[in-house]
């Protein structure tokens, strides 16, 4: 998994809250079988005005000019933000898949759907919740003529915004890993003899859970 | 101390922790064909074994065709996802049921069904839908497709805890009142992000009213409400539910499991950090008109306006929903015409679900504004049943297509979809834009609601029905 340690970027706003997953990449793009390439269909339904399949090459698409993602000022956005609730729907890990591969490392939001909020972190992009006021500050500015650049500073927790700089939370754990850029099955199978020793006690305790 | 049953299934799979951070065993893992494919690839690049196989059960549900199946899978990208489940449990060994077995439907539905759902276990698959499970007063919940390789390589999850809800549903509902309704009322209530952060437990007399079938479609809906795990307690009617299943354990170990079912429930003063009170009486038929669960109402109430919408947010989600509905505010539901309906889903899929629909349309003629209806029971079991009972023929008669079983128009994943701006009432989970089909306008009801659609060609109090 990539680490992240710092980030810098420019901030994509996307406008709207309880972003779900069948929006950030829709079902036909399910169908592969593969993590990667999935890109280019990112929300697919909204950055096109054509319908999307698997396999359609993006330069054949018709382009929706009014997607955020589509105007030339967030082309190399990296820093997405966006209202309450995003992720919110389906588990699939595809959506982190296609946010990664567009090139997003990092999400701004108010709040996160519990499954999607994990998912991003076994993939490197770091979803951050951040206070309403914020969130309204940041869109001001990334939706103004010169845009929003920001840094992201995991190690010490910090946005930060010119001069400005925000906290802000983030569990221990999951802060390790991504830094680390950490391995969680390999962290888990460092206590196979734990694992060996609850599943003993355990069937014989509650027997007819062992089939 | 008094626990709530969260708490209680949670403690007994803790293998170890560290600052909060658990690590939990995991006793049955489900899995389909979409979100396993990169897991078994992540398996083999690092050369690691599967933990404990029969811990599995494997079915492709989402992508296989609900039309004839003889001539195989004929979208050649869903038939590659298929197969690779396939070769991936030939490769390792696991119990799969495949398109053709007659046990093959949607993963929630058979899980259950096979008796590979018990209570106090933890159940994970990669499908937010599985929160259903956690009517056996289980613990269960969607994970993303690097948690279940971490499921197949570890037996194991790393997981923080939740916080605890009860969702508390008292009193009486009404005739033709189902668990969908009591669902969708309750996301109307708290909002899709209600849940975030939560395992609801639901409980109260109407909880208890309810069938397994019934909790099943309320645990189920959880997910919609935020909630990665809904549960509800164990009572006679789970026992009863479970009795002689095939994977359901038998002899003196049921006896020996029952007993310990009994103490799957909430303890009296159990101490939940949120608590919210249902009248159950109060709740209409629902009807969602917007693009997210929570933009519901009753059936005899009009579309919202959103400039009522106290935030600023919901004022824009709601005009937004609105272009992309086709509705516009103070329009009636029952003034809602449609196109297509749509019953099926891992939300309502089940015997019961068919049984009332049928009881809806017996002797009736599907209306002729209607261009399609699909019944999609919920697996090849459901499907035999409802046959010998003689649904698929009432189903046909009124002018209903009697379907094989799998996900099929609760996502489009296969052929079956709305073409864009279609109307349809659905008995599925999600109204999110495009879900049913690109530029497809979904609304979500039970499937009283939606048999009493398609006879009127429009919504219909379904209680006004004679």
């Amino acid at each position: 998994m990539l680490p992240i340690i710092k980030h810098e970027g420019i901030v994509i706003p996307l406008d709207r809250s309880n972003v779900d997953t069948d929006a950030i990449i829709p079902k036909q793009f399910l169908k592969s079988i593969k993590k990667s390439g999935f890109g280019p269909n990112l929300f697919d339904e909204w950055r096109y005005l054509d319908q999307g399949e698997p396999g359609k090459e993006s330069v054949v698409r018709i382009i929706n000019p009014e997607f955020v993602l589509n105007k030339p000022q967030y082309k190399n956005g990296t820093i997405l933000l966006a209202r309450e609730n995003f992720g919110c729907g389906s588990s699939r890990e595809h959506a982190p898949w296609a946010l990664l591969d567009f090139g997003i490392r990092i999400i701004l939001a108010p709040s996160f759907a519990d499954i999607f909020y994990g998912n991003c972190f076994k993939n490197g992009i770091l979803p951050i919740p951040i206070n309403k006021n914020l969130t309204d500050t940041f869109f001001e500015k990334a939706e103004s003529e010169e845009g929003l650049r920001l840094n992201i500073d995991l190690e010490n927790q910090k946005i930060v915004d010119g001069s400005d700089g925000y906290s802000f939370d983030i569990d221990t754990f999951k802060k390790y890993c991504l830094l680390e850029g950490l391995d969680e099955i390999d962290l888990t199978l460092k206590h196979k003899a734990d694992i060996k020793n609850f599943e003993n006690n355990y069937h014989s305790q509650f027997p007819w859970l062992t089939k | 101390m008094a626990s709530t049953l969260y708490e209680k299934i949670f403690k007994r799979h803790v293998v170890r922790e560290d600052n909060n951070t658990f690590l939990i065993y995991i006793d049955r893992h489900l899995i389909h064909e979409v979100t396993s494919p990169q897991a078994f690839e992540g398996l083999r690049n690092a050369n690691r074994p599967i933990w404990r196989t029969n811990s599995i059960l494997a079915v492709p549900d989402h992508n296989v065709p609900t039309t004839d199946r003889n001539q195989g899978i004929l979208d050649p990208v869903s038939k590659i996802q298929v197969d690779t489940l396939d070769s991936n449990c030939n490769q390792y060994k696991l119990t799969q049921f495949k398109m053709n077995d007659r046990r093959q439907g949607i993963v929630h539905v058979i899980g259950p069904e096979q008796g590979s759902t018990l209570p106090g276990m933890t159940i994970v698959c990669g499908d937010s839908h599985t929160s259903t499970h956690g009517a056996f007063g289980s613990l269960a919940m969607g994970i993303g497709t690097s948690e279940v390789e971490h499921v197949l390589a570890t037996q194991c999850l790393i997981v923080r805890k939740f916080k605890t809800m009860q969702i508390n549903v008292e009193g009486l509902a009404g005739d033709n009142i189902s668990a969908k309704d009591i669902a969708l009322h309750i996301i109307g209530q708290i909002g899709t992000a209600g849940g975030n952060g939560y395992a609801i437990e639901f409980s109260g007399t109407a909880i208890k009213d309810l069938s397994m079938e019934g909790r099943m479609t309320l645990c189920n809906m959880a997910i919609e409400a935020g909630s990665r795990a809904g549960l509800v307690g164990v009572d006679s009617k789970t026992v009863d539910y479970l009795k002689g299943r095939p994977f359901s354990p038998n002899g003196d170990l049921w006896n020996k499991a029952v007993d310990d079912w009994r103490d799957l429930v909430s303890d009296r003063g159990a101490n939940f950090d949120k608590v919210i009170n249902i009248d159950a009486s109060i709740i209409e038929p629902q009807v969602t008109w917007g693009t997210s669960p929570e933009m519901v109402c009753g059936i005899n109430e009009a579309i919202p306006n959103p400039e009522q919408q106290l935030k600023e947010s919901n004022k824009k989600g709601y005009e937004r929903a609105l272009e992309y509905m086709g509705l516009e505010q103070g329009t009636n539901i029952t003034d809602i015409y449609l196109d297509k309906i749509f019953i099926g889903s891992c939300t309502n899929s089940r015997i019961e679900d068919l049984r009332v629909a049928a009881n809806i349309v017996k002797k009736r003629k599907v209306a002729k504004n209607i261009k399609q209806a699909l019944v999609v029971p919920g697996s090849g079991l459901v499907k035999m049943q409802a046959e010998k009972e003689g649904l698929d023929k009432i189903f046909i008669e009124a002018g209903f297509e009697w379907r094989e079983p799998g996900c099929s128009m609760c996502l489009a994943m296969n052929a079956d979809r709305l073409e864009k701006q279609e109307r349809c009432a659905s008995t599925s989970n999600r109204n999110f834009e495009g879900r049913q089909g690109q530029g497809g306008r979904t609304h979500l009801v039970s499937p009283q609601m939606a048999a009493a659609a398609a006879i009127h060609g429009r919504f219909v109090d379904v209680r006004e029905i004679e």
